[in-house]
């Protein structure tokens, strides 16, 4: 059994392990946390012919610098346009390369992009909670947040040479500015005019972004009526509007329950190309039919699949 | 999908609710993913991959029409409590014109139910506290409270699981673990159990925690 050990030598704030995520506890308050961009996160593992939920790490736009101090081992880089180095060349993110001992990797954001994932030729050693590896953020539990000094252990390491090099990045997986979402469920709590406004108005991404979701700045969403809703379920994609017109999308780690109105739930495949624009992007709605919303999933559950087992036969 | 049967805090909602719920887990139809039950609606995921928006609406009316049978007894739960920590309690007694005794008091005389879990893992909120102590929440939340910290706000109580900001009255600590790490029932209740609190003194917590 072939081990590689990596030294983290920096790691930026929200960097953390992850896999396809612990779906099926919201009723305990547990959301399914697992990758921000889990279309892009699958690929990374595809292209080293890894099942899709294997653990791999999150990267932020905090950055990671990783030294492999023992063996050697193959990884993928997909997902945000990120830039990653070692002292012999430097690579942009959709790319397969070989780290071994003595070498250091250095990932840091690139021309676009928030989140991108380092998938591993072997078996990430890394702490489990209910299941999965995939940390939930507020609560640190899972494989947890990557911290400097802290060292990651790979057992059954491999070296894949005929997989280095670029793995096509498709254009769904670019950042998407036009989110598909269906009203509601609390949209009746808004007037015709403000539900106008929503899906034709432009919104900015804030600073206001982690994995929990992603506060917008815009025109202000009033309620029509002073309002009082028992706290009730949240999905991830929930567009949710605080007392001052503020809107929310929610996230990978987000809370399960909230007495705020949701305005609309945004397509669960629009979210991951969504959480590849950076804050200041301008991003609009588009209202769809729960028909529409169900026909658009399952041809992008046909294009991804087929994408995804043409870079995994590669 | 999400099912309402209210728009305000009512006990026949929530009754449905756990009724649904309950007729859902024993009637699942192909492609549900998971239901999450709250005060008056529950939540049911789907994989749109398998049906759609009417094939479900379809199911869930008939669990709604067919006469089910009789929601299980709810299981009762015991959380022990320390009141020897509790850095609102003073407060509490002040504002509710009782004396701290009789706060204690008043809070383990109460009928405690789970109506959902929420805000994060293993929060579950427990309905029922006494009318006498039950205070709107604080002006401003208090941050980096501990976890299983006891705390209450109107008729809700909960015990918290994680170091948390919280606005509510922190009346007392618990040992016990909502969060089990048993993996066969890694979370203490389940919505609909009952829960009733017992005091233990400083030692026995000290011991217990």
């Amino acid at each position: 059994m072939s081990y590689a050990t990596l030294n983290v030598t920096f790691a930026g704030p929200h960097v953390t392990i992850q896999d396809q995520g612990r779906p099926g506890l919201m009723r305990y308050g547990v959301p399914a946390s697992g990758p921000m961009d889990r279309s892009s996160f699958a690929l990374a593992n595809a292209a080293l012919g890894n099942p899709a939920g294997h653990p791999g790490v999150e990267i932020s736009l905090g950055g990671l610098s990783l030294h492999c101090l023992s063996g050697a081992v193959t990884l993928a880089l997909a997902g945000g346009g990120f830039i990653a180095e070692t002292k012999a060349r430097k690579l942009g993110a959709w790319n397969i390369l070989t780290l071994s001992a003595g070498e250091t990797l250095t990932i840091r954001p690139g021309p676009w992009g928030c989140w991108t994932y380092l998938a591993f030729a072997g078996s990430l050693q890394a702490k489990e909670w209910l299941g999965s590896h995939a940390t939930h953020g507020s609560s640190g539990f899972g494989g947890g947040k990557l911290s400097t000094g802290q060292m990651l252990i790979l057992t059954d390491a491999e070296i894949c040479p005929d997989r280095e090099g670029a793995i096509p990045c498709p254009v769904w997986a670019r950042p998407r500015h036009l989110l598909r979402c269906t009203p509601g469920p609390q949209d009746r709590f808004f007037d015709a005019e403000t539900l106008a406004t929503f899906t034709t108005a432009r919104f900015e991404m804030t600073d206001a972004f982690d994995r929990m979701g992603l506060r917008l700045r815009g025109p202000a969403l009033i309620p029509a009526s002073a309002l009082s809703i028992p706290s009730e379920p949240i999905l991830r994609g929930s567009v949710q509007v605080s007392g001052d017109g503020t809107a929310t999308v929610l996230l990978a780690d987000h809370q399960t329950t909230g007495g705020y109105p949701k305005i609309a739930t945004v397509l669960g495949c629009d979210l991951d190309a969504f959480v590849q624009c950076r804050p200041r992007d301008a991003v609009m709605f588009q209202a769809i039919t729960p028909a529409e919303a169900i026909a658009i999933t399952r041809q992008n559950a046909i294009r991804f699949a087929g994408f995804e087992s043409r870079i995994r036969r590669r | 999908m999400l099912v309402e049967f209210g728009t305000a805090l009512d006990q026949a909602a929530h009754d449905a609710v756990l009724h649904l719920d309950q007729a859902l887990t024993a009637h699942p139809f192909a492609g549900f993913r998971e239901s999450v039950p709250a005060f008056v609606n529950l939540l049911v995921e789907f994989d749109p991959l398998v049906t759609d928006h009417p094939s479900v609406t379809a199911h869930l009316r008939s669990l709604l029409t067919v006469q089910t049978k009789a929601r299980s007894q709810p299981k009762q739960r015991d959380v022990l409590v320390c009141y020897d920590d509790a850095p609102d309690l003073a407060a509490v007694a002040q504002a509710t014109g009782l004396t701290p005794e009789a706060v204690i008091n008043a809070h383990l005389s109460g009928d405690y139910a789970v109506f959902m879990y929420g805000f994060a893992p293993g929060y579950a909120y427990l309905g029922g506290v006494p009318e006498a102590i039950r205070l709107d929440r604080k002006p401003a939340p208090l941050r980096d409270v501990a976890a299983g910290s006891v705390i209450i706000a109107g008729a809700q109580c909960l015990v918290t699981t994680l170091l948390m900001p919280t606005g509510w009255w922190i009346i007392g600590r618990s040992p016990t673990a909502i969060l089990t790490d048993d993996p066969a029932r890694p979370f203490l209740f389940d919505v609909g159990d009952k829960a009733r609190f017992r005091r233990i003194s400083r030692a026995a917590y000290e011991a217990a925690k």
